[in-house]
């Protein structure tokens, strides 16, 4: 484990790297992965990306060596893990995979204490890092500790998955395509929430997926690989996008590579509005009153962590003597590390003009609405159409199309 | 206990039968008179022998079968013994498919008669559904709840007690119920090379024409099956693991 510290946060992560690495399965002509070299820095989250079949989770297996090389060498660290004891070494390196693969015959606690308890922890120990990393992951402790997995959403199943590859604090994070088997709303949260973790923790992830946005949104750097594990470009999401570095990643990013830029302005990039907040049993006058004099239409009803309950408009506001305990289930919000993609499928699947901005706890912090991001729509198309030799309507001669 | 409230009809409707079943063939047993022959194998004294013999030759093959088969069962799981599995399946079927009294008296031939043969014999017969239980049990594991196990650094062995094993235990302790009712039934056969069971009443009324003996034996046998099913159903129910269907 290397700690070093850079800039403001410090990295508990460690460099991982692959140096000449092949899988070459028996009885098949083509190696499955040839030869591959790859530095992934430590603290940063590298997504693999590519069709099905290109390698990306050989690859990925092959880290913790649930996969062995066939030839070549794995360094975590500074380390040579290639002859390590596999079993040891995958204590040392967290793993998820779709849906979380938890224990369906133990409860939430005992699926995190589980490799804890294999490097015997003392329980009391076990049971204080499974409480923090609950909390870590956005579940409440009281609620979820003892339930079953079957008692949970595909959801929260994958929050604990990600809470039980970190329970012995691993530097390295390895995950399967990890948000595949989830609705796109939970997938947003969970991408969010692995973002806020990262950001806390700065271990190295390494993540496959299958989904180009879901790789530039996650990834400080995208791998894309073609069949046999072939590196057709290694750079960040920006990169990738201003300049494909072949005709294979050009098709693949696609055609929306405009829109795709949704996907890489963040909402803390842009400007949020502010919001006028009130708690449940605040005198309804008042908050009205307040909300006028900033020129607010409606106001957001907040718990006592700041987490929003409600968004009523002041017409309805006036209907109650006080701000009533209702809770809104189909709330609107996003944090400042979603893409304005998101939150344009967020808004649209609320059928809202706006969502609410949460931080990584959950307290609002601001609203965004739908046309700060057409705003930002507009501008990239204008940037995108300007100087690419595109002749406008109005600039066009009669019969000059061909 | 809150598991056995929620407990399917099955679990409680088996009871009633054996509780109606039981308490007719008493009342009966007590009002009737027997002559001295049926006294021999009637009288209480000897009825209860009998009963408890059919039990031990009963427990003693289900136990060694339990002992063979569920091991056995499990190595044939691990990717090492794969390629043995269909030649053991096949062996185990073979032991059940031959008809038992053939296969018991094929035994004598070879090893004498007695309990000890009977027992032989009962165990081979039993084999397979444990066996088949066992392989299946394990196989029917989320291959992704393994995968998961082992990526997070658990050995192979741990995953085999701590995953597999309790995640399979319904479907192999039903193979083990459904062996012991072959065993409750199949032993009443042992009669026939000389080791006492319930049979041995069946075979006296039959030979001497004797209807209560007769009459008797399969009674007792049918509610000791009853039982048996029914108490590995509640066995069965108790140790599945929480969070498993």
């Amino acid at each position: 484990m290397t700690d070093n510290t850079t800039g403001e946060r410090t990295v508990t992560g460690a460099s991982i790297r692959l140096d000449g690495v092949v899988k070459q399965y028996k009885g098949q002509n083509k190696a499955a992965v040839q030869k591959i070299d790859l530095d992934i820095e430590a603290g940063h989250i590298v997504a693999f990306v590519g069709p099905s079949g290109c390698g990306k989770t050989t690859t990925l297996k092959m880290i913790n060596r649930l996969i062995e090389p066939t030839e070549g060498r794995i360094f975590i660290g500074d380390r040579d893990v290639t002859g390590e004891d596999p079993d040891k070494l995958r204590q040392s390196i967290g793993y998820v995979i779709q849906s979380g693969g938890l224990f369906p015959h133990w409860s939430v606690a005992k699926n995190i204490g589980a490799i804890p308890r294999v490097l015997g922890w003392e329980a009391k120990k076990i049971d204080e890092r499974t409480d923090y990393l609950l909390d870590l992951v956005g579940l409440d402790v009281a609620d979820f500790r003892d339930r079953l997995p079957k008692d949970m959403s595909g959801g929260q199943q994958q929050r604990v998955g990600v809470a039980r590859a970190l329970a012995a604090d691993p530097p390295v994070l390895l995950m399967d395509e990890p948000f595949g088997a989830v609705d796109p709303i939970t997938r947003v949260r969970l991408q969010d929430s692995l973002i806020a973790i990262q950001h806390e923790l700065a271990k190295t992830i390494v993540i496959v997926t299958h989904d180009f946005e879901e790789a530039t949104k996650l990834g400080d750097k995208v791998l894309i690989l073609s069949e046999g594990g072939h590196i057709e470009q290694y750079a960040t999401p920006e990169e990738i996008l201003a300049k494909p570095a072949s005709p294979f990643v050009e098709e693949f990013i696609g055609s929306g590579a405009t829109l795709a830029h949704l996907t890489l302005s963040r909402v803390k990039d842009v400007d949020h509005d502010p919001v006028v907040t009130a708690e449940v049993g605040d005198a309804s006058q008042e908050v009205i009153a307040r909300a006028r004099a900033q020129g607010a239409t409606w106001i957001v009803v907040i718990n006592e962590h700041g987490r929003p309950r409600a968004w009523p408009s002041l017409d309805e506001v006036a209907t109650k003597e006080r701000i009533t305990d209702y809770v809104d289930d189909r709330l609107p919000t996003v944090a400042p590390s979603s893409t304005l993609n998101d939150a344009l499928d967020t808004m649209l699947a609320a059928s809202q003009g706006g969502v609410l901005v949460t931080d990584g706890r959950g307290a609002v912090t601001g609203a965004l609405t739908i046309a700060t991001v057409m705003a930002v729509i507009r501008g990239q198309l204008s940037d995108a159409r300007s100087g690419d030799g595109h002749v406008s309507y109005s600039a066009h001669t009669e019969g000059a199309a061909t | 206990m809150n598991r056995l409230r929620r407990a399917p009809l099955d679990v409680w409707f088996e009871p009633l039968l054996i509780v109606v079943l039981g308490v007719g063939y008493i009342l009966w047993y007590r009002s009737t008179t027997l002559t001295t022959t049926e006294q021999a194998s009637l009288g209480w004294d000897n009825l209860k022998t009998t009963i408890v013999d059919h039990i031990v030759l009963t427990l003693t093959a289900t136990v060694i079968v339990v002992a063979i088969a569920i091991p056995l069962g499990i190595l044939l799981t691990r990717d090492r013994a794969k390629n043995f599995r269909p030649v053991a399946v096949n062996f185990a079927n073979i032991g059940q498919a031959a008809p038992a009294v053939g296969l018991i008296v094929l035994l004598t031939m070879w090893l004498g008669t007695g309990f000890r043969t009977a027992v032989i014999g009962l165990v081979v017969y039993a084999i397979l559904p444990i066996l088949q239980n066992t392989i299946v049990g394990i196989q029917q594991v989320d291959q992704r709840t393994i995968e998961a196990a082992r990526g997070i650094g658990f050995s192979g062995l741990r995953t085999l007690v701590q995953v597999e094993l309790p995640l399979a235990v319904p479907v192999i302790l039903n193979g083990v119920r459904t062996a012991l009712v072959i065993l409750v039934g199949t032993a009443t056969l042992s009669t026939f090379i000389g080791a006492s069971s319930l049979g041995t009443l069946i075979t006296t009324g039959t030979t001497l024409f004797l209807p209560k003996l007769l009459i008797s034996g399969a009674v007792l046998v049918a509610l000791l099956a009853l039982i048996i099913d029914w108490l590995g159903r509640v066995v069965e129910l108790i140790a599945t693991p929480r969070g498993v269907a």
